[in-house]
């Protein structure tokens, strides 16, 4: 699946385009196939999301699992600092990201 | 510590108010990121992987109990409560909000401090020896040379677009703890035959994708025409280096390509038009500048015994204090490189902590250094069991200065936009397998880079590391035999990449070789360059 990334202006936080607009929770991200590009221009124009870029991801029981490691580790927070890490919404999902 | 003036506060000011418009520009929409991007980028704020990083100027390295405080400030009201000190002895922070950005500016102003030259394509914060000052073997004290360049770098107008950026390290003996030919100018304070105070010029030196060490173009430059002959390198570098390929634009490139001696001829060239130009200051400023460097008021007549009963306390004084020129005193490294930790991490309460011993211990000085560590220059011998004593407690008193644990490692894909592999949890297992063994391994500098720009400076480690990306995986590449100090040479790639749990299996094959075919009173790199790169290749690879 494809879904959209990229950092909120005001606190550089990573976030995902879950349809409607930008979540911090990347399990909430939604597929946006072929519309992907309209939407990176027109948040590009809308300047309230730093680089917004689109992704391969791997659908799964909990959302999506960014293909890449570097995402996924955007999605999570540092490996070596679990303790200021992004806590899934489930925490039966464990740690995917290595 | 240079005290700034009325001139360099108000600079400062204004810089803080410029940016702080130019944030609430970019919050409104006004400005786009590609606008916007430059300006952040002359400010030291970086975007990276989970944040906004501010990358703060400590220069050459020097800083107060005051300073250091703020540093804390920062990291607790503006981050998450640690900062991560840096191979330019800066500090930067991982977790800054773009909206904070200006308030934090105003408060590193209050104390003489910024973010300029931290980022962009223009002379960087100048680094230099972190035992200047303090140490026997020194010329002089190179810092009041490197507050004349900073003075006349920032906002220099002529070098605020250079092909790229631009580093400077000097200092003032022979022994290089600056890592100074791995500059792109790299200046060493020395003497002549005459006794005249003069440099050592090396241009070109640099790591990143093509590392070069850098050869010497000046032997010796008059300490009277230092700015003029510095001009006349940046402007030959501004006019002929690349701009048409990022890959290329450093001046290394440049005088590889050219050749040193038509660099230095063109150099030698522009300076007989530059020294014209009046751009050297009188005498009576570079005294009111070297005015600020004096030596604090050590006590005479102390005595340099030292009571080492406490098995541990004497394992520190052996591994991380290093002789002072005044008896009585020492100079302490304390080491951010806990068996097991994040190299050149430290929360707010150490950083706080580190300030009290400064002020009440060092006569108020710190400096950070290139591997990431910290120093109190000038300590009373008689002092130093209670200090141990206090880093002790706070975590701060790993015995491993220059040992294999104290590994310079760059913030890597944990962090960092650019990196294509991880770089701490390598550093972490490493500390970790081999902290037992380190003791008998003796001086070993590990260096772990995540992408090829090499801020973990892996060339320049006896071992390095280079973390790449191979098709979506973190693999990571060895290197023997690079050294950042006055024997200064650059790492070989030792062939196939490794994962992460394989390269630290590849390091201890490594060591086992060393440690079977060394002989006594041998570095690992001495060894190395003795029996030869097949040597370990072959204990590596098999």
């Amino acid at each position: 699946m494809k879904i959209a990334t990229g950092n909120d202006l005001a606190t550089g936080d990573v976030v995902w385009w879950d349809g409607e607009g930008w979540t911090r929770h990347v399990e909430d991200a939604t597929e946006v196939s072929d519309h992907g590009a309209g939407l990176i221009a027109r948040e590009e124009a809308a300047r309230r999301v730093n680089g917004p870029y689109i992704i391969d991801a791997e659908a799964t029981p909990h959302g999506p699992r960014p293909a890449h490691i570097k995402d996924r580790i955007r999605a999570r927070g540092p490996t070596v600092r679990p303790d200021l890490n992004r806590a899934p919404i489930d925490p039966a999902t464990g740690s995917w990201v290595i | 510590m240079y005290k700034y003036d009325t001139y360099d506060q108000s600079i400062v000011d204004a810089r803080v108010e410029e940016f702080r418009d130019q944030v609430a520009r970019r919050m409104s929409g006004e400005l786009s990121e590609d606008q916007f991007k430059p300006l952040r980028l002359m400010n030291g704020l970086y975007l990276q992987l989970h944040a906004y990083m501010l990358r703060v100027a400590i220069p050459y390295g020097t800083l107060d109990g005051r300073q250091m405080r703020m540093l804390a400030h920062i990291a607790r009201k503006y981050d998450k409560g640690y900062g991560h000190f840096t191979t330019r002895q800066n500090i930067q922070y991982n977790w800054i909000e773009l909206k904070d950005a200006g308030d934090i500016l105003a408060d590193l102003a209050t104390v003489e401090m910024h973010a300029i030259q931290t980022s962009g394509n223009c002379i960087r914060n100048t680094t230099s020896d972190q035992y200047a000052g303090a140490a026997a073997d020194e010329v002089a004290d190179p810092r009041p040379w490197a507050e004349l360049l900073r003075q006349w770098s920032t906002f220099h107008p002529e070098f605020s677009y250079l092909p790229r950026k631009f580093k400077v390290a000097i200092i003032a003996s022979d022994d290089d703890r600056a890592a100074m030919r791995l500059h792109d100018i790299g200046l060493q304070l020395t003497k002549n035959e005459a006794g005249e105070t003069g440099f050592k010029v090396f241009v070109g030196g640099g790591m990143g994708r093509t590392p070069m060490v850098a050869p010497l173009i000046r032997e010796f430059l008059p300490a009277a025409d230092y700015l003029s002959y510095l001009e006349a390198c940046l402007r030959v570098y501004n006019r002929y280096g690349r701009r048409d390929n990022i890959y290329k634009a450093r001046i290394k490139i440049l005088v590889h390509e050219i050749g040193a001696d038509e660099y230095r001829r063109q150099v030698e060239k522009e300076f007989l038009h530059v020294k014209t130009l009046g751009i050297d200051p009188p005498a009576e400023e570079f005294e009111r500048i070297n005015a600020f460097f004096q030596p604090p008021a050590w006590e005479e007549g102390l005595s340099d015994e030292l009571a080492l009963s406490d098995p541990d306390f004497k394992l520190w004084v052996d591994q991380n204090v290093f002789a002072h020129k005044q008896p009585g005193y020492a100079i302490a490294t304390i080491s951010l490189k806990p068996i097991g930790g994040i190299p050149g991490d430290a929360s707010a309460e150490q950083i706080d902590l580190m300030a009290d011993l400064a002020e009440t211990y060092s006569f108020d000085e710190l400096r950070v250094t290139h591997a990431q560590n910290i120093v109190l220059p000038h300590v009373r011998k008689a002092d130093l069991h209670t200090i141990w004593q206090k880093l002790d407690a706070a975590g701060l008193a790993a015995a491993n200065l220059d040992l294999i644990s104290d590994i310079i490692a760059c913030p890597g894909l944990d962090y960092c936009s650019l990196a294509n592999a991880r770089s701490i949890p390598v550093a972490q297992k490493i500390s970790a397998r081999f902290a037992d063994r380190e003791a008998d391994l003796g001086e070993l500098k590990l260096k772990i880079s995540g992408c090829i720009n090499a801020c973990g400076h892996h060339h320049a480690g006896h071992i390095g590391i280079l973390g790449v990306d191979r098709k979506g995986t973190e693999n990571y590449q060895l290197l023997l035999g690079g050294s950042g100090a006055e024997d200064a040479s650059l790492g070989r790639i030792t062939g196939p990449g490794f994962d992460e749990d394989g390269i630290v299996d590849a390091i201890e094959r490594t060591l086992d070789r060393y440690v079977a075919t060394r002989e006594p009173g041998e570095r690992f790199l001495d060894t190395y360059r003795r029996v030869g790169f097949e040597t370990f290749k072959e204990a590596i690879y098999g």
